[in-house]
């Protein structure tokens, strides 16, 4: 029913997912490709030549429109949703999205990378059962927010979660964030960027690392000792000498983002979210007559309405 | 730091000219593999659809599209080699001389390969780039396996930069 006014979003809402998923794939952000700059003024040797294929790399991807990236990444989705949005049925949103992935997958291409956990058998267009992972956000306001992050593994895969003492306090989370760092080394493809989710349930906290991903390079957390921390542990993690792909140098990490939840008096789980250099982000804003936009300046700042 | 431009399959005796730290850029051909193609060869005793006799093999998975005559490369990229780093052994023995990958091949890589191959590191997730070193697909084989995980035979021109991070001489470049 092409009349049918939900349809109609529907399409938006799917045709704004292919839009967004081709820029976040093929242009990297502002903020992201200032930090890559400003690192290789600073860097020589292998770090250099890593920090120029690199930039060298970012321009061919945007000139093409290629993805910058093989791995196109799983995709994680958060979706703030207006309070006078009309389409309030999370799934039906939820499809539209699913048929926006499976488009992109075809028109930019994406590379299918959802598997079976299992089975490890391929869908073949980027979605599955519970895959894109798509949190709902429900916000003031008329529009439908979506943040796409596509994020690859190779990063991914060096993320890790801890439950540590209260006791332990500030100098066990500095500790844990620059132990998997170290650990990880070369192989989440440095400079990365940090997410870190401090609070909360172990879920809550993994929760929080993925969105302080989401959030621009050149912002601090509003709370001003939250701010000192992300600071000190970026200078802290480019003091341990991983370098551009683990091959020796100043720039490990570009940035450390952190956010906060309160906790039980008994606990203090903390997460980190690794992310590789191609720290990759586009957001949808569909308007309630479908018309969409497609901005690398937004995030979700997580308003409860 | 020496530059190298080198022809692969390497020329028997050229190995030992590498050394940690050194860049290297590739022509010829290279044969992609990942978790599963080494697991299918290496575990389940497959014959291996390609000569790995002085073979570079590049731990990738591209993004291609199907085109009329079979499949265009779109992009190509490295992808972490800490996950096959299992079957070093097993491909070394096999005849491969050349690694490509990103990540390091783990802390037994400087003894294993000594004498007999070098791992090369790729600039990580740069695969737009590296895709314009790609001049065309030679064959596939094992698309069963899925695209990212199917062994492509890549012709390449001046692929790079890589960089020697394990030579032959029993050296590793290390970030730490």
């Amino acid at each position: 029913m092409p009349d049918d006014p939900d349809r109609k979003l529907l399409e938006s809402i799917s045709e704004a997912t292919v839009e967004a998923l081709r820029v976040a794939e093929t242009k990297l952000p502002d903020d992201v490709l200032e930090r890559l700059e400003r690192a290789l003024d600073e860097e020589d040797g292998h770090a250099q030549t890593m920090l120029e294929a690199i930039l060298e790399n970012v321009r061919i991807a945007e000139e093409k429109g290629l993805p910058m990236c093989q791995d196109t990444g799983l995709i994680t989705v958060f979706a703030e949703i207006g309070r006078e949005f009309p389409l309030r049925l999370a799934g039906t949103i939820r499809d539209g999205i699913e048929e926006g992935i499976r488009r992109a997958t075809e028109e930019i291409p994406l590379r299918p990378n959802v598997v079976h956990p299992i089975s490890r058998e391929n869908t073949g267009d980027n979605t599955g059962y519970r895959v894109p992972i798509v949190r709902f956000i429900p916000t003031k306001g008329k529009e439908l927010k979506l943040h796409f992050l596509p994020k690859g593994f190779g990063s991914e895969n060096s993320s890790a979660v801890t439950r540590l003492l209260p006791t332990e306090g500030l100098e066990g989370v500095r500790e844990f964030v620059v132990r998997t760092v170290r650990e990880a080394g070369g192989m989440p493809c440095p400079p990365i960027v940090l997410g870190v989710g401090v609070g909360g349930t172990i879920d809550e906290a993994t929760h929080l690392a993925k969105l302080a991903l989401f959030r621009p390079l050149n912002v601090r957390n509003p709370d001003p000792e939250i701010a000192d921390l992300e600071e000190e542990l970026l200078e802290e993690i480019n003091r341990l000498g991983i370098g551009p792909m683990g091959l020796g140098g100043r720039t490990t990490a570009l940035a450390v983002n952190v956010e906060l939840a309160y906790t039980h008096t008994a606990g203090l789980p903390v997460a980190v979210n690794v992310q590789c250099w191609a720290a990759r982000r586009a957001t949808a804003i569909v308007y309630p007559d479908g018309f969409f936009e497609v901005t690398q300046r937004e995030y979700p700042r997580g308003i409860i309405c | 730091m020496t530059e190298h431009h080198l022809e692969v399959p390497l020329e028997e005796g050229r190995l030992t000219e590498l050394e940690v730290g050194d860049v290297v850029y590739l022509t010829g051909i290279i044969i992609t593999a990942r978790d599963k193609a080494h697991q299918r060869i290496f575990e389940e005793g497959d014959e291996p659809p390609v000569d790995l006799e002085g073979a570079a093999v590049f731990h990738a998975g591209p993004v291609v599209r199907r085109v009329d005559n079979g499949y265009e490369l779109v992009v190509i990229g490295p992808t972490t080699s800490t996950r096959i780093a299992k079957y070093l052994e097993d491909i070394v023995d096999a005849g491969v001389k050349m690694i490509v990958g990103k990540g390091g091949m783990g802390p037994d890589a400087p003894e294993v390969m000594k004498d007999r191959a070098v791992y090369l590191t790729a600039p990580g997730g740069c695969a737009a780039l590296l895709a314009e070193r790609v001049k065309g697909i030679r064959e596939v084989h094992w698309l069963d396996l899925g695209i990212p995980e199917a062994i492509w035979v890549l012709e390449v021109e001046e692929f790079g930069p890589l960089i020697v991070t394990v030579d032959a001489h029993g050296n590793e470049l290390s970030g730490e």
